[in-house]
Parts: structure tokens; sequence; C-alpha cells
């Protein structure tokens, strides 16, 4: 058990420490005592042990040192932040394919590491992937750790998470940032809870308190209606899961020099209780949602199924892809996998064309960090209007076809 | 068999208080729900009872006022239900959070077979304390699970859902799974269990009952702390483009896009 004391020696009964107590557990009483100067006082403060939770919060407000708390797992609290250095990125690939996110990222921790003074390092888990170290080199990373093992040919949670928190505790990251992908997500909470470490989900900025070396991680909550800063000030490595297509990624160097790091580890005792059987490629989309530069989205204004017709011609057009609001996909119009908003995809294009979307914030927030936003409504008031770029009052069924034309126009195809 | 459905009560508006003292969120005061994504949990944990026979638990942590959530959970078919309430539970992030459950349902009677989460809150959207708990619990998972293709004791085959397509899986149980909306519909409760779920008793533990250690729950045990909270810039709005005809405004808006080069 955490043991907490007032040392009456030193209390002057100031009563700081009732302010500083969250829980209510500190209380001033009458107690006349000695104080190690030799003067005398007339006040002591109290702790109530059935309402102390042993934070702390109180040790460190008083001046005179007069609260002592012993925590039962000193460990936590007296990592040696020194020990701890570097930022990571998660090179997250399937099949041999580098996640995008993942060259944003290592742009991002190549910012921070120079506020910072350290290195960028990339790590690489799977099977027969040594080669994709060059790139994530080229793209900015200072060292690459891979591991490389048949264990990890296919992702599963169990074995990637235990090589990547054997690979924590051997070399120590002050950071470790990964895509916020479906992988990502399900990966970094398992390792985070291993390591017993903090971490933010779908981060959407990040910076570095220079004094306390800490990462500010910024991240949307409530359907993106707050943001909040969090920070894991007594723990390392700090985690991040961060949202695609928030940062840029730099232009491929291919004369950077880096350094490869293999590590082997003996995955034989590791549990492995998961067995991955077969892929099944989703074929219905022809542009990945997540990465198209260009996206024709359609909401309950369409009226119907028939709509996305068009706006799949006006997609198709642009070399874009077709995008859907919840109310959309709710009514049947067109599959999930093209939903954008907080329970569907959330994207960021370069273009992004809303035709009969009134923008509730649930949608706004899956799409309003995209460059250049087109809204066409037939209510000029619609919230969706009153964000994007160029909005248009009029009938979907009017104004797209002659979009189409128009476009078709410029673009000498009719 | 038995199963094990974890769920949060969550503000049913995107309007929310925040204590500017310690930054977290205040509960008290707005209309709660289950949280959307939990309803086909609960939904996969009843049709699961039903296919093989067993017991299906839900348990939350929150203020006594998430007896609510418990309550509807039971009218939809649960057996039992756990509240999971303490003062010093509040403030948990979502490593105290999954450290939480995993004491509770350490102290479960039976043993567990498999432990269904919905895939992330409405409120935090992080999608962590499914995963981090199945760790704690040293058992396995798979996340965004959109089809239970096989389920028997000790062995269960699913289908999760990547943004390019879909891994289908074995894992032995116990296990646990967190679910996406594909999964099922969720049914409607009736008014005969609704009736039968107000006499059903829900079980309140604390921090004693689970045997928690005190280090790892709540604010204090939570690796991660909230700095700040601010509300983000709105996004101001741009042009309106206005024309005699549908023909007129189009090309109006094809100029614009090309000056750019969103149009090549």
């Amino acid at each position: 058990m955490s043991k907490i004391e007032v040392i009456t020696l030193k209390c002057t009964g100031c009563s700081l420490c009732i302010k500083s107590c969250p829980y209510n557990a500190i209380s001033i009483i009458d107690s006349e005592h000695l104080l190690e100067s030799g003067k005398t006082v007339k006040k002591l403060a109290v702790i109530d042990l059935t309402k102390c939770t042993y934070c702390g919060a109180c040790v460190e407000t008083c001046k005179y040192k007069a609260i002592v708390l012993q925590k039962e797992e000193a460990k936590e609290t007296t990592v040696d932040f020194k020990d701890y250095k570097n930022i990571w990125v998660y090179a997250e690939q399937r099949r041999g394919e580098i996640a995008p996110v993942v060259f944003e990222l290592i742009a991002k921790a190549k910012e921070l590491a120079e506020k910072l003074n350290c290195k960028v390092c990339s790590v690489l888990l799977g099977y027969k992937i040594k080669d994709l170290s060059k790139e994530l080199i080229y793209y900015g990373s200072d060292i690459v750790y891979v591991i490389d093992d048949p264990v990890l040919q296919e992702f599963l949670d169990e074995p990637y998470a235990e090589a990547l928190s054997l690979l924590i505790k051997e070399e120590k990251p002050e950071i470790i940032l990964m895509g916020a992908t479906n992988i990502g997500r399900s990966f970094a909470s398992r390792v985070a809870a291993k390591i017993r470490t903090g971490l933010t989900a779908d981060c959407t900025g990040l910076d570095v308190d220079l004094e306390t070396r800490n990462l500010l991680q910024t991240r949307p909550a409530f359907g993106g209606n707050i943001m909040a800063t969090i920070l894991t000030p007594k723990h390392r490595p700090q985690m991040a899961t961060v949202r695609h297509k928030v940062f840029k990624a730099l232009p491929k160097d291919t004369s950077r020099q880096g350094e490869v790091i293999e590590k082997h580890y003996d995955f034989s005792k590791v549990k492995i209780r998961t067995k991955f059987l077969e892929f099944i490629k989703d074929t219905t989309a022809k542009v990945n949602l997540a990465e198209a530069d260009i996206i024709v989205s359609g909401g309950r204004g369409l009226g119907g199924p028939e709509g996305f017709k068009l706006l799949e011609e006006l997609a198709d057009l642009l070399g874009g892809a077709v995008g859907a609001s919840r109310a959309a996909v709710d009514a049947g119009w067109i599959p999930y996998s093209h939903q954008v908003g907080q329970t569907g995809r959330t994207v960021a294009p370069k273009l992004y064309i809303a035709c009969g979307i009134s923008g509730q914030i649930q949608h706004l927030v899956g799409m309003s960090s995209s460059e250049t936003i087109v809204a066409i409504n037939k209510d000029p008031e619609a919230p969706m209007m009153k964000i994007a770029t160029y909005s248009i009052e009029g009938d979907i069924y009017e104004i797209v076809p002659e979009l189409i034309k128009a476009i078709k126009a410029y673009k000498g195809l009719s | 068999m038995n199963f094990v459905v974890c769920i949060k009560q969550v503000p049913a508006t995107t309007s929310v208080q925040i204590d500017p003292k310690t930054g977290t969120l205040k509960r008290e005061g707005v209309e709660s729900i289950i949280n959307p994504f939990d309803e086909y949990a609960i939904e996969e944990g009843i049709r699961l009872k039903e296919r093989v026979g067993g017991k299906t638990t839900v348990i939350t942590m929150g203020p006594p006022q998430a007896e609510q959530a418990l309550r509807e959970a039971l009218s939809r078919g649960c057996d039992e239900a756990i509240l999971l309430t303490d003062k010093s539970f509040a403030g948990a992030d979502t490593w105290a959070t999954a450290y939480t459950l995993s004491c509770a349902i350490k102290m479960l009677p039976e043993p567990v077979d498999l432990i269904i989460c919905g895939k992330q809150a409405s409120d935090g959207d992080t999608a962590q304390v499914g995963p981090s708990l199945a760790e704690m619990l040293d058992i396995p998972h798979v996340a965004y699970v959109r089809k239970i293709s096989e389920i028997r004791p000790g062995y269960i085959k699913v289908e999760r859902m990547l943004e390019d397509g879909v891994d289908v899986l074995e894992m032995s149980l116990p296990a646990l799974i967190t679910v996406v909306k594909e999964i099922n519909t969720p049914r409607l409760p009736s008014l005969k269990s609704m009736l039968a779920a107000k006499k059903k008793q829900i079980h309140y533990w604390n921090k004693e009952t689970i045997h928690a250690d005190l280090d790892k729950i709540g604010l204090t045990g939570s690796p991660t702390q909230v700095k700040k909270i601010f509300y983000p810039p709105a996004r101001t709005g741009g042009e309106r483009i206005t024309g005699a005809t549908a023909k007129e405004i189009a090309e109006k808006l094809v100029m614009k896009l090309s000056e750019t080069g969103l149009i090549k």
C-alpha cells in the first residue's frame, strides 16, 4: 500500500494543501505543535485516508515539504526520462506496401526531432520486408529498426504487440507515433497496455514542450466539437496515433543515408492465439476514399440512390472517389464503405464537392480539413454552405449535369 | 458459454461541459444514452447466447446514473448487469478504464468465453479500451469485427474490417472482439422484456469489490492527462457562386477550380 504522512515538525498549518486536494481529503485542525525551527504553531493539516487517492497533488503544493508520500509502485514515478531518447514512427506495412500516413509521420517526427535534438527512427515489422527500409530513409528516417520474422507475416495483434514491446524495452524511445488506421489503433492500444504508458488516439496536432520534453497531443473529441491537448507527463515512451493527411510527407530524397538495425527476438515462447486465414480485398471502391485527392459526396438532398450515378459520373471525370453522408448510407442508397464522417472515414482531399449534404457536425468533422470545399444545396442556410470555399444554391439535378458538361468542355472532351 | 459485453454511457447531445479544474468531462446534467457502437455489441452478445446457449453479462464503469444504460441492456436480453462505480474511478483515461474493467472481469464468478465491445465510444472516439482490456486479461483480441462466422467452446472465427478489405481470422477462446455496425441490426426491447428488466438486480461494485490497485485507477492512475480543452477555430465561409442559369453557375465554378489547378 501507498503511504502518506504529514510531518508535524514541518507543517505550519498554512492550509495551502487544502486547495490542492481534488478529493477534499485534507482538513486543518487546531493542534498546537512544535516546528523544527523551535517555533510553536497552532494549526495542523490532517489527511483523511478514506478519501485520499495518493495522487500527490498536496506534496507538490506544500512549501514546507511537510507531506511525504510513498507510492507503492515507486517505479512508475521515478522512471528516468534520460534513458528514453529518439522519436519512433511505426512503419505500418501490409503485403510489402507502406501505409502513406507513415511518410507523413516521418516528416512530422523530423520537425519534432529537430526541436528535441534527437533522431527519427522507423520501426518495420513483418516478414521479408527489409527492402522497405530504403524508402523510410529516403523520406527522412535516420535509423530503421527491422524485425523480420515469419511470425510477423500477417498483421496479428499479439505477435506484433510483443515484437514492438520487446524493442521498446530494449531501445527506449521517447515518443512513438503510429497512423490512426484500423491496425494502428488496435495494435497501439495493446502495446500501451502492455508497457503501461499513455496513448492518445487520433491526433491532429503534435508539438513538444522543450522544458519537460512532453509531447503536446491535440485531438478532436465529441465528434469534433471540442479539441483537447493531452500529455503523458509521467510515463515514457509517449505514444500517439495520428490521423492521415494532417501532415505532409517530405519529398523523396534517394541520396539520403541512414542506418538499418536488424533485431532478432525469440518468438517461440510468445503466446499466439490468433491465426490468419485469408484476406478478401474490397473491390467495390475504385478509388480509396481515404487517399483520394478529389471526393464527390452526396447526402440526403439527392433524394434517392439514382443521384449517386450522377455523382459517380462527376467523380470519374475528375479522377476522384464517391463519398456519402451518414443519412445517404442509412437510407441504403450507397454502401457504408463510402461514408465520410465520425462514424465513417476521415478524409482530407484537395477538393471535396458536397452535394445535398446539410453538414451535420458529425459529417463536418470527417471532411472539414479538405483544402477546397464546394457545397451544392437548395438550402442556403445549411451549415455546409457556410463553411464551403464555394457555395452554390440550387438543385443538384440541375447543377451537377451542367457541371459535368462544363468540365468536359474544359477538358476538351465534348 | 459466457459472454460479457462492455458498454459506456455517453452524452446524448454533442454539447458538452468540461470541468475547468480537472479538464475532465462533467457528466451530470446532460442526457445520457448507450454509446451507439455498443448497441451492436449488446445485440451480438444476446444473439450469441441465443445461438449457442449461455449467459450474457453487461458491464459498465461510470457514475451511479449509468445504471440506466445497464437497465436498457437488460431489457434487450442481457442476463446480468454490473456497474463499476466508485469516486476513485472518476477521470480515468483509456488505460485506467481498461484496467478497472479487467479487475472486474477477473472477479466474475464464472470464466468468460468472449468479451464484446463496441469499436469505439462516440464521445472519446479512441477505440483503445477494448484492445487494452484484452492485453490486461492476457487474452487475444480482434478489433473491427463485422462478422462472427463460427463459434464454439474454445474457438471463434471472425472477419476483421480493414480499410482495403477483410481479414478472416480465428482465435482460441477466451478472447475479446470489438464490433462495427455491419455486424447486426440491434433489436428494440419488447414491453415484456422491459418489465422483466426492471425487476432485475444491478450489481454495484466498487474499488474494494474488484481489488483494484489504487495507483492504476481514476485520474491518478491515468498515464495521460488533459492539459487543456478548447473549441476548434471555425472554418469561415467563402464565396457564393450565382448566375442566371445552372449552366452559367457551372461554368463559373469550373473556371474557379481550374484557376487553382483542381481541374486540369
